[in-house]
């Protein structure tokens, strides 16, 4: 040890923030597990129910029952939840008492990081070891499926949280980098089940549209639903086949409901754009927003319904053309201190 | 328990290291060779016999002598339960050093040296730390051929220092120098067995003479 012979006032002084978040001792995160069987046996004996089989999700809901509260913040509600959900994984102390460290890799800094690469290391040379034998015996190269689409590698976040220490991205680069190359060279099971462990499954593939088959109605005619929405209106059209062109709305023909040009043109842009005028029927039926609103609806929820009747690619070509999508426009809403969304008050410069 | 510490100082050569190598063993394994005449460093002269075509050639006399008093010393620490460091910056032989330091029951670092590590220690690792009692250079240079920095943080915290030293090393600031080659793997492999064998033998001579003493 190093003796002390003179210092500054300034090191003399204990700096309290500087030794860094509170370090939990092993004794106290046990206390925290003891009080907190404790008090989930008592809040089942308060709800009447029996401590044996007090679930997690029986805890929430008694909290939430006797403990309501209306903020927003879901973690900033009362919890009680076991201590090693609350209190973060941090690293004991990493020697024993004569002082020699535990793990053989200690002196470096970062061992947990390191002696996962020698690890990885030693999985690689086993591997290339067990390839030169087969290349010595003449025996073939083995052939074996890979998923290739099923998962994807742990990300840094996930790999710090595994090994309790903080990584950087170099060190990450190099481990992935390892671990592709041991991923490329003819692997036996072994190597799988240590692969595995840096690999999660990709959790459902990109949610594709289904499209509605058609329905046929008591005489026989083909037809489809489709629902569409603008800025507060709501509207469902169903588009029936061998139809003349006739538009129903509410009810009431569309000359009457949309006497403007421009929602009359909005209702047969997609028949139009699908050159389909006069083939179809449209029965449909809207409530709120204004004319234009309604109209925009109305265009959106027959796109939908003539999805049905048409090939892939002039699906993709309708998505292309924006028929298909919902217009996210809403009115904003107004701000204190400015007079409307965007207008300010009138500005005087004295 | 005086006695037990006492003892091995009397002898000479109390685990017989002189044992576990040979001339021949040397040569075999081409610790001889050192680098060309254009890399060689002023202060490894008189440790080299003479030079061929360009390339040193290392006097093994001399490196028997300092590789038998390096295996002792190294044996004498582990006999007192010291903590043994191996230092290798070299990429091909990081595998091979850290499997020896495992298999000793001691500790390497054959990674990226993080500046504080012996000097910043209390910091970095925690406030009761125990520092290394002997370090180990398998190989003295870094990556961008200059001498690692635990060369000289040894020197600053009082730690004594085994190093193989090829012939473009500095050998001033390692306190038991061993001239010998660096780069090829049958030198590596020779170095990394003899430690290996030392060591092992000094913590079994160490547990016996304390059954011994328990028995008596």
């Amino acid at each position: 040890t190093l003796r002390l012979i003179y210092t500054t006032t300034a090191v003399q002084r204990k700096n309290v923030g500087a030794s860094g978040p509170e370090k939990y001792t092993e004794a106290f995160i046990k206390k925290q597990i003891e009080e907190f069987n404790l008090g989930k046996r008592h809040l089942a004996n308060m709800m009447g129910e029996d401590p044996e089989t007090f679930t997690q999700e029986d805890i929430d809901r008694a909290i939430a029952y006797l403990f309501p509260s209306g903020l927003f913040d879901k973690q900033a509600r009362p919890m009680m939840k076991h201590p090693s959900e609350i209190f973060p994984e941090q690293r004991k102390i990493q020697w024993g008492e004569d002082g020699r460290p535990f793990h053989f890799l200690f002196y470096t800094g970062k061992q947990s990081y390191y002696s996962l690469m020698h690890e990885t290391y030693e999985k690689l040379l086993s591997v290339q070891k067990y390839q030169d034998q087969l290349t010595a015996q003449d025996l073939p190269p083995q052939k074996e499926k890979r998923n290739l689409a099923g998962s994807r590698w742990l990300t840094k976040i996930e790999l710090e949280e595994m090994l309790l220490e903080k990584l950087s991205d170099n060190d990450y680069l190099r481990f992935i980098q390892l671990l592709q190359k041991l991923m490329t060279l003819p692997r036996g099971d072994m190597e799988e089940k240590y692969i595995q462990k840096f690999t999660k499954e990709v959790p459902a593939q990109l949610q594709k549209v289904v499209i509605e088959p058609l329905k046929y109605d008591e005489r026989g005619v083909a037809f489809s639903t489709g629902e569409g929405i603008r800025k507060t209106a709501k509207a469902t059209a169903t588009v029936y086949d061998n139809g003349t062109g006739k538009i129903t709305v509410n009810g009431i023909d569309i000359l009457h409901y949309f006497p403007v040009l421009q929602d009359r043109e909005q209702l047969l842009f997609p028949f139009q754009f699908l050159d389909r005028v006069g083939k179809h029927d449209m029965i449909c039926t809207v409530s709120g927003g204004g004319r234009s609103a309604q109209a925009g609806a109305i265009r959106l929820a027959s796109a939908k319904a003539l999805r049905s009747f048409v090939t892939e690619k002039e699906v993709e070509f309708m998505r292309q053309a924006g028929l298909l999508t919902t217009d996210p426009r809403v009115k904003e809403r107004k701000k204190p201190g400015q007079e409307g969304a965007r207008r300010k008050f009138t500005w005087k410069k004295r | 328990d005086d006695k037990l510490l006492s003892e091995p100082l009397s002898h000479p050569d109390f685990f017989n290291v002189k044992e576990l190598f040979s001339l021949k063993d040397l040569f075999d394994a081409r610790v001889h060779l050192g680098h060309k005449k254009g890399c060689r460093h002023r202060f490894m002269e008189p440790y080299i016999f003479g030079c061929r075509l360009d390339q040193d050639i290392i006097d093994l006399d001399q490196t028997m002598q300092h590789l038998q008093l390096a295996l002792n010393f190294t044996a004498h620490i582990a006999y007192r339960k010291g903590i043994i460091l191996f230092i290798s910056r070299r990429r091909q032989f990081c595998h091979l050093v850290e499997s020896t330091a495992r298999e000793c029951g001691e500790y390497a670092h054959t990674r990226y040296w993080q500046g504080g590590l012996l000097t910043n220690a209390h910091i970095q690792f925690g406030s009761g730390v125990r520092l290394p009692d002997l370090i180990i250079f398998l190989s003295s240079l870094n990556n961008v051929f200059e001498p690692h920095v635990a060369i000289r943080d040894a020197a600053k915290m009082n730690i004594p220092t085994v190093g193989v030293v090829d012939t473009n090393c500095n050998p001033c600031l390692i306190t038991y120098p061993v001239p010998g080659n660096d780069d090829s793997p049958t030198a590596m492999e020779l170095y990394c067995k003899l430690f290996r064998m030392a060591i092992i033998r000094a913590k079994d001579k160490r547990r016996q003479s304390e059954v011994f003493d328990e028995l008596r």
